[in-house]
């Protein structure tokens, strides 16, 4: 059955003409070749298609650090949590967000233990509920990369009410590729870059990335042709030695992003230097409230001080999983201590985690 | 693990959604259980979708079912609480090759809930259980305190009679078995997940509720004869739970070919937005069939002639190799498992 406007895109015989075309370039490379991408939505598009299933086994593709809700440290939900249990507060957050475990206890327990927790689709919807409940806080925890920046940065800009606030957790996706590329030993041969970031942010960060760095980088969509087309497209500049950001998702994303979304980013927000769960503090990782809107940032509303947090629990090796440094059966917990029903790391519970990805579509 | 204050581990909204918690809760609450079945007959050890009393002396056996119904909202694209839960009990015996006769209905209401709306579900209630032919013959009324209980749950036994020798279990799938589906899958999950308040997503989309005499009839000669070896309606966790379920039950793995799984382009619309796995969503009105290789395209042909069954398929076929993992050829051309759902689906962020 076919999906409409998704024609071609998920084409058997398309698939496998590509399929053959890789397999071509791969053994004239005669080498193995590690490809990572930085999304989790990238990686439920391999795992739910089956695609490393069709691709020669010299090539490897990695994931890295491409989702929002793991690299979102233990700090910022214990301070979420912190905040919920005071009687005048709702928290209002993503779905994925719930169940991520924190220091303590996840913001799905404190639910249970009687907070007023609630899963949105948006921040619209944050904000609505802060209409509704003129008597409570309303506090948005908003994580993401560049792809749900603008919604939050947009309610913002449009003067919410005076009881709502956000938690800003936010973090960016070029940051995180030049923090992979000086990983020693992950000999990464090029990076498929996220087409929903490039939407917002356009070309022009990821190509001073592969100009800087000298690594082949193709900005991909989510169909799994999109993916198979972006490997081979990879592939083609490895082979010669070119390296250049090249988009493929060429249907969506142009070249000068959306300047719009671009100009609300830079008027609500400044880009810091951020801890990133089992990575560390990367500069420019992360997004701060600028001052002009601190009246809605709920750091400085409530003045929480998370002293001390537990970021990777013992044994856990999600902070290797998100450096691809291995796959997720690598851990000695996948699957047996660490599963989506009791996760014990962050990457075991998004549906973008790698592990939890994993875990549902198999090895 | 989830725990309240005092550190005792709590029950989840997952704990109901049909995948692997549910069965964590199921096993918490049988396992000490004494008297498991009557005279040999299908139990509780089985967990199948009923059990079985068999009647010796006249060569048949009495199927019983059980079955909670509560939805949110009460009135959905395409049905209600009524018909959602005498579908649900009519669909649950003739899943196991039964003659559905009579059922009971306990009706538990929250304090506050109004007539007309109670009166609108009952009405639905009624009227498909003329519809479906079947007697409802003894109930029960409770009325709950405001804010113990949201509106109102519907409770049923379901009653019915087969033949001793028809054997339609999970656990009785057989190698090289043809899977049918009766129809498109997941409508009923789509349709709810698009009309509830917050996700703004305007479609075509009713539940696929209804229940499945007319499939079961036309059909009938090969439930008598063993043709069918599995029979199940896909409900919450949608056919990759119960497919799990069968797979491991009968030690043997199922090979699903993605390109033959009827879906609407809505539902797959639906799931691709939200991020869901439409083979994890449920379906009201569908069933899945584990069947004899020999009889598959007979038995498919009966029931593509049915008003309910246009749009059955073939989806797959069991094999000994793998066992107990349910496998997916995708549509373009890869493979990858599709495991049980572990609780609730939800909707992702980007």
């Amino acid at each position: 059955m076919q999906v409409p406007g998704t024609e071609g895109f998920r084409d058997e015989q398309i698939s496998e003409k590509i399929a053959r075309a890789i397999t071509k370039i791969v053994n004239s490379i005669n080498r193995k070749i590690k490809i990572m991408h930085v999304c989790g939505t990238h990686e439920n598009t391999i795992s739910k298609y089956g695609i490393r299933s069709i691709l020669p086994k010299e090539l490897e593709i990695v994931s890295g650090p491409g989702c929002p809700v793991c690299v979102c440290p233990a700090a910022d939900i214990d301070k979420a949590i912190e905040i919920g249990k005071r009687e005048d507060t709702i928290i209002a957050t993503f779905g994925d967000m719930l169940r991520v475990p924190a220091s303590n206890i996840s913001l799905s327990e404190l639910k249970a233990q009687g907070a007023d927790v609630r899963i949105v689709y948006g921040p619209n919807d944050a904000v609505n509920i802060a209409k509704a409940n003129s008597d409570k806080e309303v506090i948005f925890f908003a994580i993401g990369f560049e792809t749900t920046v603008p919604l939050i940065g947009f309610e913002i800009f449009s003067n919410p009410p005076s009881n709502f606030s956000v938690i800003c957790a936010h973090k960016l996706i070029p940051a995180s590729l030049e923090l992979l590329i000086g990983i020693d030993n992950l000999n990464i041969d090029g990076f498929i870059s996220p087409g929903h970031v490039a939407t917002i942010i356009g070309l022009k960060p990821f190509q001073l990335f592969s100009n800087a760095y000298k690594v082949p980088n193709v900005v991909a969509g989510f169909e799994p042709n999109d993916v198979l087309l972006a490997l081979f497209m990879l592939l083609k500049q490895i082979k010669n030695k070119e390296y250049k950001t090249e988009n493929e998702y060429t249907r969506v994303v142009k070249s000068e992003g959306n300047k719009k979304a671009q100009e609300i980013i830079s008027e609500v927000f400044d880009s810091v230097s951020s801890p990133w769960r089992g990575i560390g503090r990367v500069l420019d990782g992360g997004l701060a409230i600028k001052e002009k809107y601190e009246k809605f940032d709920a750091d400085k509303k409530f003045d929480i001080k998370i002293t001390k947090s537990v970021d990777i629990p013992p044994g856990c090796s999600c902070h290797l999983v998100m450096t691809g440094k291995i796959y997720p059966h690598e851990c000695k917990l996948f699957k047996k201590a660490c599963t989506p029903v009791n996760p014990i790391g962050p990457c075991m519970v998004s549906a973008e985690g790698t592990c939890s990805i994993y875990y549902k579509y198999g090895e | 693990m989830e725990t309240d204050a005092k550190g005792s581990k709590i029950i989840r909204l997952a704990h109901g959604a049909g995948g692997s918690l549910q069965s964590e809760l199921i096993d918490f609450i049988v396992k000490d259980i004494a008297h498991k079945n009557v005279n040999n007959g299908v139990g509780v050890k089985e967990l199948d979708d009923g059990a079985t009393i068999p009647l010796q002396q006249i060569n048949k056996e009495i199927v019983i079912t059980a079955d909670g119904h509560t939805v949110f909202p009460l009135f959905f694209p395409g049905g209600d609480l009524g018909k959602l839960s005498i579908c649900g009990t009519v669909n649950d015996l003739l899943m196991m090759g039964a003659e559905p006769l009579a059922l009971t209905s306990i009706y538990i209401i929250e304090e506050g809930f109004d007539f007309d709306t109670l009166g609108k579900i009952v009405n639905s209630f009624n009227r498909t259980a003329k519809e479906a032919n079947i007697a409802i013959i003894a109930g029960d009324t409770k009325v709950m305190p405001k804010g113990t209980l949201n509106d109102v749950i519907i409770a049923t036994t379901g009653i019915g009679i087969k033949d001793e020798n028809i054997k339609i279990l999970d656990n009785n799938l057989k190698v090289g078995d043809k899977i049918i589906i009766t129809g498109t899958i997941g409508d009923h999950g789509a349709a709810l997940m698009a009309s509830r308040e917050g996700l703004n997503l305007t479609t075509d989309l009713k539940s696929d509720i209804a229940f499945l005499k007319e499939i079961h009839a036309t059909i009938e000669d090969n439930i008598r004869n063993n043709h069918i070896h599995a029979m199940k309606d896909p409900t919450r966790g949608g056919i990759a739970s119960a497919l799990n379920e069968w797979s491991v039950k009968s030690n043997v793995s199922v090979w699903l070919d993605e390109k033959s799984i009827p879906i609407k382009d809505e539902v797959n619309a639906v799931c691709d937005i939200l991020g869901l796995d439409v083979f994890q969503i449920a379906c009201e009105g569908k069933a899945l069939m584990a069947v004899d290789s020999n009889y598959a395209d007979e038995i498919l042909a009966k029931i593509k002639s049915t008003n309910l069954g246009k749009e059955a398929q073939i989806i797959g076929e069991t094999k000994s190799e793998n066992p107990k993992k349910v496998f997916l050829k995708t549509v373009i051309g890869g493979t990858r498992f599709v495991d049980m759902p572990l609780g609730e689906s939800i909707p992702r962020i980007c």
